[in-house]
C-alpha cells in the first residue's frame, strides 16, 4: 500500500519535472547546454557561461545570477535540471524534502526529497567572477545605492562588456554625482578596453590636466613599449623611439632623450646589452662572455691541461683567452667575438622600441596629454617641497626657539636643552594616562609642560649655570652632564621603547588639495604653534618690562644692576622662559615622533646649528635659520629622494661653509650688542 | 750634545719620569700576569680592556693638548680618531677577506685572475650592503704602507682643511664647538649611509684577526697590541710635554689665556691653532688605529658627536693643562665606566628599590661631572698641586 503511494508520488514528480523541459525556452536551453560548467565552475573556466547569461540580458539571468553567487542554486541530480528551493519542510517521520521553484518562471515545481537535488557552491573566485558579470544589471536597478556599489565594482576590475551597460546607465542616470563617476569609469574603460581608436583619442584628451594618480595609472599602460633591433629600421610600426646604445635614455612616455646633468639617468642600452639583443634576434653570433668561456675551458679540462696548455697558468684574462682560441682551433668551441667586432656590429644594426598598442594617434594623444599632465605635476611637485621645506622649517624653529632664548640672548650654551624638549613631551604622556580625552589632555599638556620645564630650567639655573657665567666653555661641559643624567633617569623611568604621544582626532587628517599636494593637520598646527611662538617671544622681548629688563641685564649687568634691575632674578627667569618653552616644543613635536629619551638629541645640534646660522640674538635670526636649513634639506633631498642621510650629511656640510663666510649668522648684531 | 738636550728635559720635566716608570711597571706586571707570555692570572679580554684604555689616554692627551693648552674646545677629535680606525680597519678586512679568497679558490676549476680575485672580496665585504664593486678609496687597502700612511693622512688633511676654514673666518670659543659637532655629526651621518664604501652602519668587523697571523693566539695578539698601545702612549706623551715646555707651547697658551693679545704681539695665532689642531688629529688618529682592532668592529655610531664629548668630560675630570691629568681622566672614567656598565658592581638594596649601576651609572657620571665642572674645575690632577713639590724647577 505505501509502496503504492511511494510509486505514485514518483511518477507525479517526474511528470511535472518532465513538462516544462518539453518545452525547452530559449533561457533553459542555454543553462542546460552550460550546466555542467555551473555545477562545477572555476574561475577560468567559468568565463564564456556568464557572457552567456550577462548577454541573455533578462530579469531571469539576473535573478540566476543572484542566486548562483548566493549559493541559493540547487540542481536535481539525475536530470541536472537547475532549481531554487523555496524551503526545506520536514516531514513527520523525519525526512527533509524540498520545495522547488522553476529558475525561470518562478512557479513551483512540487516538492522533492532534499537528498535528490544538490547545491550549486561556486568557490570566491568563481564568486568574484559573477558579481563582476552582475554589474550591468546592477547599473540598471532602482536603487542608487545599489547602482554606486556596483560602479565600485566596476572600476576595481573592468571588462571590455561592461562598455555598453555603462554607456547605457550613463544615459539615464539622474544623480549628478553618480553621473560624473560614471562618466570617468566610462573614460577609463574606453581608454583600457575600447575598441574605436577614435573613440579612444577623445578620451584621452577630456583628461587633459587632470592629476590624479589613476589618470596616469590609466594612461601609462597605452605607452608600454618593447625594444627591438633590426637592421633597417621598419616602416610599418608605431615607433616609439630610435635607441642609441650608450647614448639615448628612455623617458617615462617612452620616448627617447639626452642625458642631462640635472637628472642622473643611465642609458637605456649598454653596448653589452645592445649586442646581445643582436644575438637573440639571430642577427649575429652569440658574444662569448668570460664566464661562458669559462665554463667550456672548464668542461674541457682532461688531466689538468686545456687543449695541451697547464690548468695552473690560467690566472689571467689573456691566457684563458689563448686557451680558448686553442680549443676553437681545434673546433670544440664557438669562435669568439672580439670588442672590435662586436662594436662594429652593434653600429651596423637599428635598435628601436615599438609600443605595444598600435594606432600611433592612440599613443600620439596619451603622450600629449601625459606631457601637459607632467608639467603640472612638476609645478605641484615643486609646490610640495616647498611645504614640505616649511614644515620642517617649522620644526626646527620650534626645536630651537627656546635655545634661540637661552644661547641667543643669553649666550649660555645649555647641552640640556633637548632634555626639555623631551621632558615636554614625556609630560604630555603622563597627563594622556590620566586624561584619555585627548583634546583636553593636549589643552592641560602644553600649560603644564610649561611649568614644569620652567622650574627645571630654574633651579637649573640657580644651582649650576649662575656659577659659569664667566666660563661658557665649561657651562657647556656642565650642562652636558645634566644631559645625559637626565635622559638616563628618563630611560629608568619610562623605559628604552618609546611611548605614544596620541594626536587628537581632529589633527589626524590632512589637507588634501590633489592626489599629489597634501599637508598633514598635525604639520599645519606645528607651523601655526610656530608662528604663535614668534609673535609671543617678539612681544615678550620688545613690549615688556620683562623683556627690557633681559635685554638690559644681557647688555650689561653692571649696568642694569645699577638702574634698580637685579640681574639673578632677571636671569633666572629669562632661563626659565626660555626653558619652558622648550617644554612646550617638546609636546608638539612628542605628537608627531616617537616620544622616548633620545628625542631631545636628535635634535640638539640642528637647533644650536639653526640659532647659529640665524644670527646669535636675534629672534628673527632663528627664524631664518631654520627657514634656511628647513628649505635645504628637502632641497637637496629632492636631487636624491631616496637618501635623507646624505642630505643631512651635505646640509651640514654646507652650514659649516656658510659660517665661514658669514660667522655671525644671517642677521648679525651690530655695533655695541656685537663685540664679545 | 743631543744626549745632554735630552736628560735636561727629563729633569726638568720629572712627570715624564714618574709616567714612564708607572708605565713600564703596569706593563710588565700585566705581562706576567695576562695569558700571552705569563701566568695567565688576567683575561685576554681585559687585557685587551686595558690596551683600549691606553688609546682612550692617547687621545685624551690629544684633547688636552687642544684644549687645555690651546682652548680650542673641539668636540671633533672622536671622529678622527674613528677616521683612524677605519683606515687601518680597511685594510685588515681586505687583506684579510683576499687571503679566505684564495685559500677557498685552492680547488676551483680554474685559478682566479686578478680581476675574478677583486670581485669575491668586493662581494665578501660588500655583499651586505648589496655592493659587489669596490669603491675608489679602497684603491690602497691592499697595500699596508699606504694604509698606514692613509692613517696620518685622511685625517691630518680632513682636521686642516676644517681647521684652515674655521680659524681663518675666525670662529672661536662656542661656536667653534658647535662647528666642529657639526662636522663630525656630519661625517658620521655620511658613513651611515649604505653607499659610502665603507658598509654603512655595518662598519668594518673581524678586525681583531691580523691577516697572515691566523695561528697566532689571541692571547698573544693582545698583549702584543697592549703593549704597543703603551709604547705609542709613551712616545705621544713625550712630544705632548715637549710641545707644551717649548717657546710654542707658551704661544699657544697664551692663545688660550688671549687670543687678541698674542696677535697683537705679532704672532700668526691661526698657524699655530692649525698646527696643534692638525696634530692633535693625527694623535688621535693613531691612537684609533691601535685601538679598533683591539675592539674588534668599528661602526660609525662609534663617531657621534657624544663620544667626542665624553672625551672632554673625561680631561675636564683629569684634570685639563697638564698632560698627566688627560692620562688619569681617561684611565678613571673608561675603567670605571666598564666596571659598573659591565654589571660586575654589586647592587645596592634600598628599601623601596635597587639601584642597579647598569642603569644609574650614567646618572652618577652625568651628576659627578656637573661637581667637577663646579667645585673642582681643575679635576683629579688638581690634587697634585697640593703635594709637596718634587724638585725644583
Amino acid at each position: 500500500m505505501i509502496r503504492f503511494f511511494v510509486r505514485l508520488f514518483l511518477l507525479s514528480l517526474s511528470i511535472a519535472i518532465a513538462l516544462p523541459a518539453m518545452a525547452q525556452s530559449d533561457f533553459e536551453e542555454v543553462l542546460s547546454r552550460n550546466s555542467k560548467l555551473i555545477q562545477k565552475s572555476s574561475s577560468k573556466t567559468v568565463g564564456p557561461v556568464l557572457e552567456e547569461l550577462q548577454n541573455f540580458g533578462s530579469n531571469a539571468a539576473e535573478n540566476f545570477l543572484y542566486n548562483w553567487k548566493d549559493k541559493a542554486l540547487y540542481f536535481i541530480k539525475d536530470t541536472g535540471q537547475f532549481v531554487y528551493v523555496a524551503s526545506f519542510p520536514v516531514s513527520a517521520d523525519g525526512k527533509k524534502s524540498a520545495v522547488l521553484r522553476h529558475v525561470e518562471t518562478g512557479e513551483a515545481l512540487g516538492e522533492v526529497l532534499a537528498s535528490t537535488i544538490k547545491q550549486v557552491k561556486p568557490n570566491s573566485g568563481v564568486r568574484a567572477k559573477i558579481a563582476a558579470a552582475m554589474v550591468p544589471f546592477q547599473l540598471a536597478s532602482d536603487d542608487a545605492e545599489l547602482r554606486a556599489a556596483s560602479l565600485a565594482a566596476l572600476s576595481r576590475d573592468f571588462q571590455s562588456s561592461h562598455l555598453l551597460p555603462l554607456k547605457k546607465a550613463i544615459e539615464v542616470e539622474t544623480l549628478p554625482d553618480l553621473k560624473e563617476q560614471m562618466k570617468r569609469a566610462y573614460i577609463f574603460g574606453v581608454i583600457g578596453y575600447g575598441r574605436d581608436n577614435a573613440e579612444i583619442e577623445t578620451a584621452i584628451y577630456s583628461l587633459e590636466g587632470d592629476l590624479s594618480l589613476d589618470v596616469r595609472a590609466a594612461l601609462n599602460p597605452l605607452l608600454v613599449s618593447q625594444v627591438l633591433v633590426a637592421k633597417q629600421l621598419p616602416e610599418d610600426v608605431n615607433l616609439a623611439r630610435i635607441i642609441i646604445p650608450e647614448k639615448t635614455i628612455k623617458h617615462d612616455d617612452g620616448s627617447a632623450g639626452r642625458q642631462s646633468l640635472m637628472m642622473s639617468s643611465e642609458y637605456e642600452l649598454s653596448l653589452a646589452a645592445s649586442y646581445d639583443l643582436m644575438a637573440a634576434a639571430g642577427l649575429a653570433p652569440p658574444f662569448i662572455t668570460p664566464d661562458m668561456r669559462n665554463k667550456i675551458l672548464i668542461a674541457a679540462t682532461v688531466d689538468g691541461r686545456i687543449a695541451g696548455i697547464p690548468v695552473a697558468s690560467l690566472a689571467s684574462e689573456e691566457s684563458r683567452n689563448q686557451a680558448y682560441q686553442a680549443l676553437v682551433d681545434n673546433g670544440t668551441a664557438p669562435p669568439m667575438v672580439g670588442e672590435a667586432e662586436r662594436q662594429k656590429a652593434v653600429a651596423s644594426a637599428v635598435f628601436y622600441a615599438v609600443y605595444d598598442n598600435p594606432s600611433a594617434e592612440v599613443t600620439g594623444a596619451a603622450r600629449t596629454v601625459l606631457k601637459s599632465i607632467n608639467v603640472r605635476v612638476g609645478i605641484y611637485k615643486f609646490l610640495d617641497l616647498v611645504l614640505d621645506g616649511l614644515s620642517l622649517a617649522s620644526i626646527y624653529f620650534l626645536a630651537a626657539i627656546g635655545l634661540a632664548i637661552t644661547f641667543g640672548v643669553m649666550r649660555v650654551i645649555n647641552m640640556a636643552h633637548g632634555e626639555f624638549i623631551m621632558m615636554g613631551a614625556y609630560t604630555g604622556y603622563v597627563i594622556q594616562l590620566f586624561i584619555p580625552n585627548y583634546t583636553l589632555s593636549i589643552i592641560v599638556a602644553l600649560p603644564a609642560a610649561f611649568i614644569i620645564t620652567f622650574l627645571a630650567g630654574v633651579v637649573m639655573e640657580r644651582l649650576v649655570i649662575r656659577h659659569l657665567y664667566k666660563r661658557p666653555l665649561e657651562t657647556l661641559l656642565a650642562t652636558f652632564g645634566i644631559s645625559i643624567a637626565l635622559q638616563q633617569i628618563a630611560k629608568n623611568i619610562f623605559g628604552t621603547q618609546a611611548r605614544p604621544l596620541t594626536s587628537p582626532a581632529w589633527l589626524d587628517g590632512a589637507f588634501v588639495v590633489n592626489d599629489i599636494l597634501s599637508i598633514s593637520n598635525i604639520r599645519i598646527a606645528i607651523f601655526c604653534l610656530g608662528l604663535l611662538f614668534l609673535g609671543l617671544l617678539v612681544f615678550v622681548m620688545k613690549r615688556t618690562r620683562f623683556g627690557l629688563d633681559t635685554r638690559a641685564v644681557t647688555q650689561n649687568p653692571a649696568m642694569a644692576a645699577s638702574m634698580g634691575i637685579n640681574p639673578d632674578r632677571i636671569n633666572m627667569l629669562t632661563f626659565g622662559f626660555g626653558s619652558g618653552i622648550a617644554g612646550i616644543a617638546g609636546v608638539a613635536i612628542g605628537l608627531f615622533s616617537k616620544v622616548t629619551s633620545e628625542l631631545g638629541s636628535d635634535y640638539i645640534v640642528q637647533s644650536f646649528m639653526t640659532v647659529v646660522v640665524g644670527g646669535v640674538g636675534n629672534i628673527w635670526g632663528t627664524l631664518a635659520g631654520a627657514a634656511m636649513i628647513g628649505s635645504l634639506q628637502k632641497g637637496i633631498e629632492w636631487f636624491n629622494p631616496s637618501n635623507t642621510l646624505a642630505a643631512q650629511t651635505y646640509m651640514i656640510i654646507f652650514i659649516i661653509l656658510f659660517i665661514q663666510f658669514r660667522p655671525r649668522g644671517i642677521i648679525a648684531l651690530k655695533g655695541r650688542a656685537a663685540e664679545e | 750634545m743631543e744626549r745632554t738636550i735630552f736628560t735636561k728635559f727629563l729633569f726638568r720635566n720629572p712627570s715624564i719620569l714618574i709616567f714612564l716608570g708607572v708605565l713600564s711597571v703596569v706593563c710588565i706586571a700585566v705581562t706576567i700576569l695576562g695569558e700571552g707570555f705569563g701566568i695567565g692570572i688576567i683575561s685576554t679580554s681585559f687585557i685587551k680592556t686595558l690596551g683600549k684604555t691606553l688609546c682612550l689616554c692617547m687621545i685624551a692627551i690629544a684633547m688636552d693638548l687642544v684644549w687645555g693648552f690651546c682652548g680650542i674646545l673641539s668636540l671633533g677629535h672622536f671622529a678622527f680618531f674613528g677616521l683612524g680606525g677605519y683606515m687601518i680597519g680597511m685594510w685588515l678586512m681586505f687583506a684579510r677577506t683576499k687571503m679566505i679568497v684564495m685559500q677557498a679558490s685552492v680547488n676551483a676549476a680554474l685559478p682566479l685572475t686578478p680581476a675574478e680575485i677583486s670581485d669575491a672580496v668586493g662581494i665578501q665585504i660588500f655583499g651586505v650592503v648589496g655592493g659587489s664593486d669596490i669603491p675608489v678609496i679602497w684603491s690602497f687597502a691592499d697595500m699596508f704602507w699606504a694604509q698606514i700612511a692613509l692613517v696620518v693622512l685622511v685625517p691630518g688633511l680632513v682636521a686642516f682643511v676644517f681647521g684652515w676654514l674655521a680659524f681663518r673666518s675666525r670662529v672661536n670659543g662656542v661656536y667653534l664647538s658647535i662647528l666642529t659637532q657639526a662636522m663630525t655629526l656630519a661625517l658620521s651621518l655620511y658613513l651611515f649611509q649604505n653607499d659610502s664604501g665603507l658598509r654603512g652602519n655595518n662598519g668594518l668587523s673581524g678586525l681583531q684577526n691580523i691577516p697572515g697571523l691566523d695561528d697566532v693566539p689571541q692571547s698573544l695578539l693582545s698583549i702584543s697590541f697592549f703593549l704597543a698601545s703603551a709604547f705609542a702612549l709613551a712616545v705621544v706623551y713625550i712630544i705632548a710635554t715637549a710641545v707644551t715646555k717649548s717657546k710654542l707651547g707658551n704661544i699657544i697658551e697664551g692663545i688660550r689665556d688671549n687670543e687678541a693679545r698674542v696677535r697683537f704681539l705679532g704672532y700668526n695665532v691661526e698657524s699655530y691653532k692649525l698646527f696643534i689642531f692638525v696634530m692633535t688629529a693625527i694623535i688621535a688618529a693613531v691612537a684609533g688605529a691601535l685601538y679598533y682592532p683591539q675592539a674588534g668592529i668599528i661602526n660609525p655610531a662609534e663617531l657621534a658627536p657624544i663620544a667626542s664629548i665624553y672625551l672632554a668630560v673625561w680631561v675636564a675630570i683629569g684634570g685639563r693643562g697638564r698632560v698627566y691629568g688627560a692620562v688619569i681622566g681617561a684611565a678613571f672614567v673608561s675603567l670605571l665606566s666598564s666596571y659598573f656598565t659591565g654589571g660586575q658592581a654589586p647592587d645596592i638594596p634600598l628599601g623601596f628599590g635597587t639601584i642597579r649601576w647598569t642603569e644609574w651609572w650614567l646618572v652618577l657620571l652625568g651628576f659627578s661631572f656637573v661637581l667637577v665642572t663646579l667645585y673642582a674645575p681643575k679635576g683629579i690632577g688638581g690634587l697634585v698641586d697640593r703635594l709637596p713639590r718634587l724638585g725644583g724647577r
